[in-house]
């Protein structure tokens, strides 16, 4: 099967045609935000980071900024960075390069002399740069080009029953014709791991999926805090999600029932097509960040109690299987998985039914998020800023 | 009409895909397809759990044929499963 995507100088396809202006820390965050508002056809986020973090807290920031450049979504980036901070201009832009050779332009704010200097240089840059990728046109390619983000949100007792289970069912499908799907938030694994595990391809896969959960337990055992002091969250509870164990069992249904092919830590690069498992936390937009910066060119996020979301780079197809939510937040939420509760649908049906809309998405129909601007991102954290 | 429904059948709580009140029946189709019903033994809110036996304390709660954790209280059948009446516990699972 194929979609219509912009083909990349580094062999990627991507579903959307976006220039990015890259703060490269929270200093740099407003000045691309305000050139971003100048040029049509680019996008930028609010960067918290990017300064004052631990090495592995840098990392983590570094491979978001980096993958966010290499996303096959994004035609080229302008790096705006401040000058002084920690994720100096060469190291992002060796970061980025490690990972694309797509068009690049930097501005360093001190440099520039200033924010409207530095606002002027990159609004140019930016502006050659979209009418550039204005000329690219979608082209046929094979869906093992496709890479598919779940995620689920705000998550209730439909979640585990109809959403995440179609979900599943999507992933299964995408996984059989070759394309590649991330299931994602490690903290949500907490109780189902030996599920998951059984599910590892060999024993090195395995074994990474209960390292990952483990490991999560332990960094926030570190700081005295235990995973379910904030997790099922009042939502969640109110929605009828007794225990951590629960929320889990029903989320892992996202990754349908295929073998997990490979374990990849946050953010890093998504090479293996297939079922992957993201080690991502269960906070929603940091989550998705991630998964973004992995590679894939579109998220389809399961809710209960309903959510807005979205993200600038990749478009996010909201489904939920609650029919309250769905009557109630019908202008955010896409699609109704609810109808295999009450047995007026099949699982597969409904499955069908959303890779069809997957694929209108793929090939350029917008999202509701998109259509009302959602771009909210987080970055995941190790520890407080130094 | 079905107003519950069960996941698997190792399953001591079902779920309810309507509004429940205290005293109505509940009626949900077992893994064979046959519907059961049983009385409500309190309101139960769209989409909560509810007992479809007995669950003494100390007794684990299951759902997806797994454990989602232990009863902190004997809960009888058709009663309100939640927060209330069920403690998370972490199990070694590998």
């Amino acid at each position: 099967m194929n979609f219509y995507g912009y083909k990349r100088p580094d062999g990627r396809f991507g579903i959307r045609n976006h220039v990015l202006i890259l703060p490269a820390s929270v200093c740099a965050s407003d000045t691309t935000r305000i050139i971003s508002q100048q040029v049509k056809g680019t996008v930028t986020f609010n960067n918290q980071n990017g300064c004052s973090q631990v090495p592995p807290d840098q990392q983590l920031t570094m491979d978001v900024m980096a993958g966010f450049a290499a996303n096959p979504n994004i035609y080229g980036t302008v790096v705006v960075s401040l000058g002084c901070e920690n994720c100096q201009m060469d190291l992002v832009v060796e970061a980025i390069k490690e990972r694309t050779n797509k068009p690049l332009q930097q501005v360093v704010i001190q440099e520039a002399g200033g924010t409207v200097k530095a606002i002027e240089k990159a609004v140019r840059y930016a502006k050659i740069m979209v009418q550039d990728a204005s000329m690219v046109q979608r082209e046929e390619c094979d869906i093992s080009k496709l890479i598919v983000g779940t995620e689920c949100g705000g998550s209730d007792p439909t979640s585990g029953l109809a959403a995440n289970p179609v979900v599943g069912e999507l992933s299964d499908c995408l996984v059989d014709l070759g394309a590649t799907s991330i299931l994602s938030e490690t903290t949500e694994f907490i109780g189902a791991e030996h599920i998951l595990a059984k599910r590892g391809k060999n024993e090195e896969v395995k074994q990474r999926i209960l390292e990952i959960v483990h490991r999560y337990e332990k960094a926030l055992r570190l700081v005295g805090e235990e995973v379910r002091d904030g997790n099922p969250s009042p939502g969640n509870k109110a929605g009828g999600l007794t225990t951590l164990e629960e929320k889990s069992l029903g989320c892992i249904h996202k990754g349908g029932h295929r073998p997990i092919d490979a374990v990849y830590d946050y953010a890093k690069q998504v090479t293996d097509t297939g079922l992957v498992i993201m080690d991502t936390p269960g906070n929603d937009p940091s989550s998705v960040a991630a998964m973004v910066a992995g590679g894939a060119q579109i998220v389809v996020f399961t809710t209960g109690r309903g959510t807005p979301t979205g993200n600038p780079i990749v478009p996010v197809i909201k489904i939920t299987g609650n029919k309250l939510t769905y009557a109630n937040m019908e202008d955010n939420i896409d699609f109704d998985a609810s109808p295999v509760i009450y047995g007026t649908k099949t699982m597969n049906e409904l499955g069908q039914e959303l890779f069809e809309m997957v694929m209108e998405t793929v090939n350029g129909k917008m999202t509701k998020a998109e259509s009302l601007g959602y771009m909210e991102i987080a970055i995941a954290r190790v520890c407080n800023y130094v | 009409m079905v107003s519950a429904m069960i996941i698997d059948a190792a399953d001591n709580v079902g779920v309810a895909i309507e509004s429940i009140k205290k005293g109505d029946t509940i009626s949900y189709l077992d893994m064979t397809k046959k519907q059961v019903d049983i009385k409500a033994a309190e309101d139960i809110s769209i989409y909560h759990k509810f007992a479809l036996c007995n669950i003494p304390q100390g007794q684990p709660v299951v759902k997806y044929g797994q454990h989602i954790g232990v009863a902190a209280a004997d809960i009888k059948q058709g009663e309100h499963v939640h927060e209330h009446n069920v403690k998370s516990v972490r199990e070694n699972l590998g």
